[in-house]
């Protein structure tokens, strides 16, 4: 029953997927190749192709192999079984917040994780911004250019009119200037 | 307008805009819930981040799950979420419809291209709203410092390390420094 195994399938993903999308992957790839829902090429692509939508990577396979097995009503279903478990786990956590967040050993265990949390997200911005100028150790000039201008506006605007672009018309702009600067 | 509505609406917006992952959304979450529509605070923010860190599944579900329980219960984590999940939902199943070769085309390709860099751009500024944030004692600037330089490291020499390890370790100083009998706060 290919319903069935999509949905549990896609727990399991749901369930395990920890560490944000690139730690998930060796995990998906794991459940997708092994029911033989893709191949490794079609992984590969959907992978890219889920990187340059939006949407968190997890979710967007779960909709693309759901489709390309059994439809809407596959897609509907191996999506709502991505979702289903942090769905779940977040609004436990939710409901029991106060008490939860109040308890010593959450708060000493929150006191390292924070910290870690921002190191985490500032050094993979760093590098992803590094992989963008500096590809193979060679300047990218196109890049480095598109970084600044996008730089100046973003930061620029904050400083100077003390008004912020959102961080969605940035997104608009750098698609824009991409498509220009081709 | 009705909350239910709003929090929908709010979301699906974010979900058409959430590129290149969990982090640069951290951004976009900020400024409609933290700053403009005041749902949370910037601490609550920070707090789901470490949660939805430290609990499977994508960091964009996570938050609008929490952020739509925080304004009116279930059936408001209901509408976020599925609000969030709706844009990419719909545009997936449109590419695997009727797209086969979505990754060629070629001004799609370049658009592409340039949201690349802006992500960049958006994650950095995520971590130093929340850097700006972290009180300014030497432990936190420690494990901080400690985490931010080995995943810099682990991508110029290539070497994989693990998130959840780094995390893992993280959590277990915190209890350690407390059951040492270290200063909480």
């Amino acid at each position: 029953m290919i319903l069935l195994e999509l949905f549990w399938g896609f727990l399991k993903v749901g369930a395990f997927a920890f560490g944000g999308a690139y730690a998930a992957i060796p995990l998906i790839r794991d459940i997708v190749l092994s029911y033989g829902w893709l191949g490794e090429d079609a992984l590969a692509y959907m992978i890219a192709v889920s990187e340059s939508t939006p949407g968190p990577i997890m979710v967007n396979l779960a909709t693309y192999v759901g489709s390309s097995q059994a439809g809407l009503a596959g897609s509907l279903i191996a999506t709502a079984a991505v979702v289903l478990p942090s769905f779940i786990i977040i609004l436990l956590i939710t409901a029991a917040m106060k008490n939860f967040i109040k308890n010593r050993y959450v708060q000493a265990a929150l006191s390292g994780l924070k910290p870690c949390v921002i190191g985490i997200i500032l050094a993979t911005g760093l590098c992803m911004v590094i992989r963008n100028c500096l590809p193979g150790s060679v300047i990218n000039v196109k890049n480095t250019l598109i970084t600044v201008i996008l730089c100046l506006m973003y930061f620029g605007s904050r400083y100077v009119q003390k008004k912020n672009i959102s961080p969605i018309i940035l997104i608009v702009i750098s698609a824009v200037i991409g498509i220009i600067a081709g | 307008m009705n909350i239910l509505a709003d929090l929908f609406l709010t979301f699906a917006k974010i979900g058409c805009f959430t590129f290149g992952g969990g982090y640069a959304m951290i951004a976009l979450i900020e400024n409609a819930c933290v700053e403009e529509k005041k749902w949370i605070t910037h601490d609550d923010m920070m707090n789901i981040t470490v949660i939805a860190e430290s609990t499977p599944g994508p960091i964009a579900i996570n938050c609008a799950t929490f952020v739509g329980y925080r304004q009116s219960g279930f059936a408001g984590a209901l509408a976020a979420t599925v609000g969030i999940v709706l844009p990419s939902f719909l545009i997936i199943f449109g590419i695997s419809r009727f797209l086969d070769h979505f990754l060629e085309i070629a001004w799609i390709a370049r658009a592409f291209h340039g949201i690349k860099i802006a992500v960049g751009i958006l994650i950095i500024d995520a971590g130093m709203k929340m850097l700006k944030k972290m009180k300014k004692k030497t432990f936190p600037e420690l494990i901080a410092g400690c985490a931010f330089l080995m995943v810099l490291a682990s991508e110029i020499f290539s070497v994989h390390v693990s998130v959840i390890v780094l995390l893992t370790a993280a959590a277990l100083i915190g209890i350690m420094r407390m059951t040492a009998g270290g200063v909480m706060k």
